[in-house]
């Protein structure tokens, strides 16, 4: 193809081009992709090799305090005067052997049964066995510290290394104060990322690696520790989700991703263009109190949901103030079954989270429409153009190239919309096998699945679905927009 | 002859542009109308349905709108066997009074300094420092003695009200006493170039410490409390609490990553990004669980919370980090020149830069805690006094009785409203900005 073609080319044929492209390219793409992880793969093979290499080398040309602290960590930076570093390293060993001895083996040891001894009834009492949940969490904790520590006692080698280099070349080394103010300007990161790494390790990383072992396993309402044991089952839950039959859940899935893509589309895409054509009607000349009608609209945003949406799911209940005037006019004769037909209860969480939508759209689009260089509508309207054209032809590519990546985001966004269904609806009707609505969102399911069912396995699995799901889409967005990409472009 | 018949044309024409003008104009402000109306309607429900009494109208679901009788039975019940009103008085009362004496007792001190002018400086530190410590003594000395020393057999209580103090006196010191050469003239009254600025001033102090006093007063004070006050105040606990701490998170993470350049970099934003992608309800029993070990469920709900909520916090650096990447790169490096260090470039120089972003990310932070169900509920497991509002109310809506309790969920939905859409609308501006920052950088 001539790159002339491909201008000559109308924008939905280009469009259509470009992902006729971008399929046809998938295979050598991904196939790239796989070479990459393999180099990747390769390199960090080397990279543990060099540094086999290294610890050896470093031993064999170190001196006492180098060699010693081998055993005993951070006892070369004493030895050098490095106190504050030396009393750390040490610190940190001495914290990992305790813990190793008193808590941490126990849980490891046990980790690939996840517990063999029950708990049972003796005569009245209870004698605890093993419990499950605690083996898997503290064993990935205590695998998670074992890397660390293996990773810290590198770092102290290294550290070594470095600084005989430095007294051997005649220089000072860095005193403990030198290290404290450091931190207050070449480390500065270390010292503003310290405490929030800390955070998402504990309260994000460790609970989602956790959560995709219990995939793998039969943690449910029927193994519950510490009264009973649960152990590992390889892939038996992704199959009792994923495929159909009576006792799996594939036909649910496929519909509740099936609902939660339409849903995510409708609102991510009705409220991008609503909202837009709402901005470009406030923001048109001649147009009074621009302010007041913005504010009216942001009314939805500053309400706290829990309360607007409540308060609207009843408004339109079967006995709700809707139902009740339109019966009482004689519109109707019977209650529109809002909430009670899937049909209906589909269309009506779209139409209300327009209500909710429209105003973010109309904020964000403002600020960008201002942005628009009002020269270009001013040739336009030479030419002759009339305000379709007009948008057709400026605002609307504009908008979309600037709005790209926020697309992408709130698309990610609106499938873990949580609040808006489960304060409408809950999910409801119900009536799908797996205890799912025909309005449940895959999150919605993982919640009910977690609070109600307490059917942990297969809500891990979903989690790890919805992953999937976002993370195949993120990638075929970013293949396809390349202003997601640059970071430094917007700098 | 022709040219007339030209103009009359043009004006035909012209006339008929503006009539064109005029109906476009008029069909987007019936739009607007309808609109309006839609947005707005559900609210004043809200709000009419919140003034039918519980008591004589009975059921929630009724076939009317407007209350038979307006009555504030349900606003009444809110606060039913809580001492709130009286309690808020007293607290008004008290960090008045504590503010005026402060704040003319700083002043006269101003002026003593004023007299010291002419000697050495450190004669004007002494100065300084003594007067500091009057102002000290006097705050702490009076909040406790008008409020007959409730402070018995309260260590944390304690403990926060000194923390409190500590604060007062450091706002003291770098507001009000700067140290620098214009020690003397930034201190209130003495001012000499503006009158108005010292007024100004003046006004400012006795705000600061008025609401120093007032919040010292409602932690130290005792109240009786009724399940209604006792959800708002967890929430309202939670929140201050989330949206400072945040916020310095949130910052931090994003300044980091914006301005310094450190091995690993790019690794953090890739692995937070991939985080990112986990729904976040997965991980609830886990951390329900990290929680319960720490003793920070059901009665420990409202700290409990407050982890959670600031704990992850620092995934959440996109649209600030959005903002500090737009700040000239040129203005740390000069201030870098003159050798600050990297820690006084981000306090100095980039912080006073960054304030629409610090206020978008506090009230960001500050809201959110309000309309959180999930996760609270969670944590609560069940416990009542560790409930939030949006708990508690979801709970009247969403029980059996809720024909009886929808009315009063109304009463209890506008008092939350109210204060969060009167803040909301305050910083709006700041909010727009953000969002829409946030928006074109991704």
């Amino acid at each position: 193809m001539v790159d002339l073609d491909y201008l000559k080319m109308s924008k939905p044929q280009k469009m259509l081009h470009d992902l006729g492209r971008f399929f046809t390219g998938l295979p050598g793409r991904v196939g790239r992709g796989f070479m990459k992880l393999g180099l990747n793969i390769g390199r960090c093979f080397k990279g543990l090799w060099l540094s086999v290499v290294d610890l050896i080398t470093t031993f064999r040309d170190g001196d006492w305090k180098t060699r010693l602290s081998y055993l005993v960590m951070g006892s070369g930076s004493m030895a050098r005067g490095q106190w504050g570093r030396g009393l750390l390293f040490f610190l940190f060993q001495t914290v990992f052997n305790l813990y190793m001895v008193n808590f941490g083996m126990a849980y490891l040891a046990k980790l690939n049964t996840l517990g063999t001894v029950a708990t049972e009834k003796v005569g009245r009492k209870t004698v605890y066995g093993d419990n499950s949940f605690l083996i898997l969490l503290y064993g990935v904790l205590t695998l998670f510290f074992v890397l660390a520590f293996i990773y810290t006692w590198r770092m102290n080698i290294k550290q070594n290394k470095i600084s005989q280099q430095i007294l051997a070349s005649g220089r000072k080394l860095k005193r403990t104060k030198d290290d404290l103010q450091s931190l207050m300007d070449s480390q500065f990161h270390k010292t503003l990322l310290a405490l929030p790494t800390l955070g998402v390790f504990v309260f994000t990383i460790l609970p989602i690696f956790f959560m995709i072992l219990v995939a793998f396993t039969n943690f449910d309402y029927n193994h519950q520790p510490p009264a009973k044991l649960f152990t590992w089952v390889g892939f038996e839950n992704f199959k009792t989700l994923l495929s159909s039959g009576s006792a799996s859940y594939g036909d649910t899935f496929k519909q509740v991703l099936f609902w939660t893509l339409v849903w995510a589309f409708f609102a991510t895409f009705l409220n991008y263009f609503l909202g837009m054509f709402v901005a470009i009607m406030i923001n048109k000349k001649g147009i009074k109190l621009k302010k007041v009608w913005r504010t009216i609209l942001v009314m939805t945003i500053a309400i706290p949901q829990f309360v607007s949406l409540l308060y609207v799911s009843k408004m339109f209940a079967a006995d709700g103030l809707i139902n009740t005037y339109l019966m009482k006019w004689h519109w109707i004769s019977q209650p529109i079954p809002f909430w009670t037909n899937p049909g209906w209860a589909r269309f009506t969480i779209i139409l209300i989270n327009i209500w909710i939508g429209i105003p973010y759209l109309m904020l964000i689009a403002t600020g960008i429409l201002m942005n628009i260089p009002a020269d270009l509508y001013e040739s336009a309207r030479i030419d002759g153009a009339n305000a379709v054209q007009m948008y057709g032809k400026i605002t609307l590519p504009y908008m979309l190239f600037v709005t790209g990546p926020y697309l992408l985001t709130s698309f990610t966004g609106n499938i873990n919309n949580f609040n808006v269904i489960f304060l409408l609806s809950q999910g409801k009707p119900m009536g799908l096998a797996g205890n799912a609505g025909h309005t449940d969102l895959l999150i919605t399911w993982l919640y009910r699945m977690t609070v109600s069912d307490t059917n942990y396995k297969i809500a891990a699995v979903i989690g790890i679905m919805v992953f999937v799901v976002l993370a195949v889409i993120n990638l075929v967005v970013y293949n396809l927009i390349p202003s997601v990409k640059n970071e430094e472009d917007f700098q | 002859m022709t040219n007339n018949a030209n103009v009359a044309a043009g004006q035909q024409k012209l006339r008929s542009k503006r009539g064109h003008e005029r109906r476009i104009n008029g069909t987007i402000y019936t739009v607007l109308v309808i609109m309006s109306i839609v947005w707005l309607v559900p609210f004043v429900f809200l709000v009419l349905q919140s003034f039918r009494s519980y008591k004589l109208e009975k059921g929630g679901m009724v076939d009317y709108l407007i209350p038979k009788t307006f009555s504030l039975d349900n606003y009444a019940f809110l606060f039913e066997g809580s001492n709130f009103f009286s309690w808020l008085g007293q607290a008004l009362i008290v960090a008045v009074a504590v503010a005026a004496v402060t704040a003319v007792l700083i002043h006269v001190c101003g002026r003593l300094l004023d007299k010291g002018e002419g000697e050495g400086r450190g004669t004007r530190v002494a100065l300084l420092g003594g007067s500091l410590l009057i102002g000290f003594v006097a705050l702490v000395g009076l909040t406790m003695a008008l409020q007959g020393f409730a402070l018995a057999g309260s260590w944390v209580k304690a403990l926060i009200s000194l923390a409190l103090f500590v604060l007062a006196g450091w706002i003291m010191a770098r507001v009000y006493l700067k140290q620098d050469s214009k020690l003397l003239r930034s201190i209130p009254g003495y001012v000499v170039e503006d009158k108005h600025e010292g007024l100004k001033k003046f006004c400012a102090m006795f705000a600061e410490f008025g609401a120093l006093a007032l919040i010292a007063q409602c932690i130290l004070a005792p109240m009786t409390m009724s399940q209604y006050v006792r959800w708002y105040g967890n929430t309202l606990t939670i929140a201050l609490f989330t949206s400072v701490i945040q916020t310095v998170i949130v910052l931090s993470v994003s300044y980091a990553l914006s301005r310094l350049r450190f091995k690993g970099r790019k690794l953090i934003m890739n692995v937070v990004l991939i985080l990112g992608l986990f729904p976040g309800f997965l991980t609830m029993i886990t951390l329900y669980f990290l929680l319960k070990q720490m003793g920070l469920t059901q009665a420990g709900a409202v700290p409990g919370l407050i982890l959670i909520y600031c704990a992850s916090s620092g995934m959440g650096y996109y649209i600030s980090k959005g903002f500090f990447d737009t700040i000239p790169k040129s203005l740390d490096e000069s201030a870098r020149i003159d050798g600050a260090t990297r820690f006084q470039v981000f306090l100095k120089i980039i912080m006073p830069l960054a304030k629409p972003i610090v206020i978008y990310t506090i009230l960001m932070a500050f809201m959110a805690p309000w309309g959180d169900y999930v996760f609270a509920s969670y944590v609560a497991f069940g416990h009542q006094d560790g409930y939030n509002v949006a708990v508690g109310l979801y709970n009247w809506v969403n029980t059996n009785d809720f024909q009886n309790y929808f009315t009063r969920f109304c009463a209890g939905g506008v008092l939350v409203a109210v204060p969060i859409t009167a803040l909301f609308l305050a910083l709006q501006k700041y909010y727009v900005e953000g969002v829409t920052g946030g928006a074109v950088k991704g």
